[in-house]
């Protein structure tokens, strides 16, 4: 691997304000209104995560910003630079990684991502594509036409081609969806890689885990609207909580204490819920006051997944 | 620039790469139209004075050839991209619709050029002069060959399903180029038809082409250049305002 070569050409200098910013974005299709007056930012260097139902607007949103579509209303720019007005310098900026799996038939990989380089005005940069190659474990499809490839194979050819022009902003739309596990760790490792050197990521996932453990803030869309928006510690800790596991033996009951606050899984499991850690003993504690003994138990952290099930359920269409 | 040089670098490699289907098939065909027709209407009377009428038909069919092709090298590429998804990747890079443009029309125009420049070469066979008037030739080639290969943007831009595209080209392309004198010339028309015929481009195209081979033709080439050059400017305009706005490629 060729470490020496910068990832990314970084930023805009000079200009600190967001690397993505949606003011008042509304779309229709006909008189279904796709997005209704959308305000969202994202800071440079972020990690972000959009997540939401399928048919939230997630991907109208993308399109706004990549200009594959018009907004109705509102300003959205790329550092700053407005994504209808100053089309050329925003689109530079931004990488974008369709949900739709395209490729173009008639090439190679390695012809895809050269004709890439050139619509965006630069000359095919081999030893960027080969790293790029590498680094999504292309190298040695180079040569092979697209039509060759499966799916996990075209969707990473995707992601090279987003990234072939070193934008400072990737976006990314489900990226994972048909990418087994060992290839979705490859990619996401080097994502974070360059996020690290600074790259600003937006990425839709129906994977939350993938989510959590990436994306340092997350917003959460709903019937074209956000409805929650934080960071992803302050989601985890307002909304979800850690919970405790445990099975006294087939068929037996909690007891009293314990049954009100208890949720009944199968296999005669129970999930009760904890607002800390010390509530264990009391719970353990009761157990053992009913003569029941433990046959299994786990205590489990707050996950997004479960945040994300309370907000879309708290909240009205 | 490069934007503007890698996509038409692309076109024209497009079609290289099936070269056998866009380039020898339709080839063979105009051969096979020559060769046909020269040897069936060879006792035809001559159409102009020392114009024998398998003469007339080889700048005619020529023409078609290039119009044809150009034509659908813009609109299939276009639906093409539609149909697979893959014009994201057109969209999404910071080409201007300038540069869209010329890159499209430019390729399809090689390729125009490509299948009419062996129609010719091979017409040799059969008519071994030169052209009259070389440079008027060239002039209403590259003219014809933008006109259609903006027409066939136009209908890529269009059309949204193959049908569509096949229907703009049965029905409005087929007919304007079969009815624009490829066979005849419109002297030999019914008045009536002959003012009709009047509203088809194509036949001043075709017109003007055959006035650069043989310094003869129904109309005088001045009036044939303005009438093509003029619908070629508008139609152009019209794409790139299209273009600009994004219709139908740009939701
Ligand atoms: N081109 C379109 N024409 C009509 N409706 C559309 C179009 N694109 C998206 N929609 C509708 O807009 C809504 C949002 O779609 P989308 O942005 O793809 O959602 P997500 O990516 O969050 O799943 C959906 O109800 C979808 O059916
Ligand atoms: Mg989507």
């Amino acid at each position: 691997m060729i470490e020496s070569i910068p990832l990314s050409r970084m930023g805009r200098p000079g200009f600190d304000g967001a690397a993505i910013s949606i003011k008042g974005a509304k779309k229709s299709f006909g008189q279904f209104e796709a997005l209704k007056g959308l305000d969202l930012e994202v800071q440079q260097g972020e990690f972000f995560a959009l997540l939401g139902p399928n048919g939230a607007g997630k991907t109208t949103l993308i399109s706004l910003l990549a200009g594959l579509a018009r907004p109705d209303a509102g300003a959205l720019s790329v550092l700053g630079f407005d994504v209808g007005r100053d089309y050329r310098q925003a689109r530079r900026a931004v990488g974008v990684v369709p949900q739709e799996l395209v490729f173009d038939p008639f090439f190679t990989v390695r012809e895809t991502l050269s004709l890439q380089s050139g619509y965006f005005g630069i000359r095919p940069d081999s030893k960027w594509i080969d790293e790029l190659l590498e680094n999504l474990q292309l190298r040695d499809k180079a040569d092979s036409n697209m039509r060759a490839l499966s799916g996990g194979m075209k969707r990473r050819v995707l992601v090279a081609q987003a990234l072939v022009h070193r934008p400072s902003v990737l976006i990314l739309d489900e990226p994972t969806a048909g990418v087994d596990v060992e290839l979705r760790q490859t990619l996401w490792k080097f994502i974070r890689r360059l996020n690290e050197e600074g790259m600003t990521i937006l990425l839709t996932t129906h994977y939350l885990e993938e989510a959590q453990t990436l994306c340092n803030r997350v917003a959460m869309m709903k019937a074209g609207q956000v409805i929650a928006l934080d960071t992803t510690q302050n989601l985890l800790a307002d909304h979800s909580r850690p919970s405790l596991t445990l099975s006294v033996g087939q068929g037996k009951p909690l007891p009293d204490v314990l049954i009100q606050r208890a949720t009944s899984l199968p296999a005669g499991r129970f999930r009760l819920g904890l607002e800390n850690f010390a509530e264990v003993e009391q719970i353990l504690a009761a157990c053992r006051t009913a003569g029941l003994e433990i046959k299994e138990l786990e205590v489990g952290q707050a996950d997004l997944e479960e945040v994300f099930v309370r907000i879309m359920k708290d909240t009205p269409r | 620039m490069r934007g503007f040089t890698t996509l038409f670098g692309k076109e024209v490699l497009r079609f290289w790469k099936v070269s056998f289907q866009t380039l020898l098939a339709p080839l063979v065909s105009t051969l096979l139209y020559m060769l046909v027709f020269a040897q069936v209407l060879d006792h035809h009377a001559e159409v102009y004075p020392g114009v024998s009428y398998r003469e007339f038909l080889i700048p005619g069919l020529a023409m078609m050839a290039m119009l044809q092709n150009s034509f659908s090298n813009t609109s299939s590429s276009l639906i093409q991209s539609k149909l697979t998804g893959n014009i994201v990747f057109i969209l999404l890079p910071p080409l201007s619709p300038f540069e869209i443009f010329a890159a499209y029309v430019l390729a399809a125009m090689v390729r125009g050029f490509a299948v009419g420049g062996c129609v010719w070469l091979a017409s040799l066979i059969f008519f071994p002069h030169l052209p009259a008037h070389p440079l008027e030739l060239v002039i209403f080639a590259l003219l014809g060959n933008a006109l259609s290969a903006v027409l066939g943007l136009l209908a890529g831009i269009w059309s949204e399903k193959f049908d569509q595209l096949a229907a703009f080209q049965n029905f409005i392309i087929v007919p304007l180029t079969f009815l624009a004198g490829v066979f005849y010339s419109i002297h030999s028309l019914p008045p009536l038809w002959r003012d009709i015929s009047r509203f088809n481009p194509f036949l001043y195209m075709i017109d003007g082409f055959r006035h650069g081979f043989f310094g003869v033709s129904d109309i005088p080439p001045l009036e044939s250049f303005l009438i093509v050059g003029g619908c070629a400017f508008a139609l152009s305009c019209l794409s790139l305002s299209l273009l600009s706005r994004g219709w139908r490629l740009r939701s």
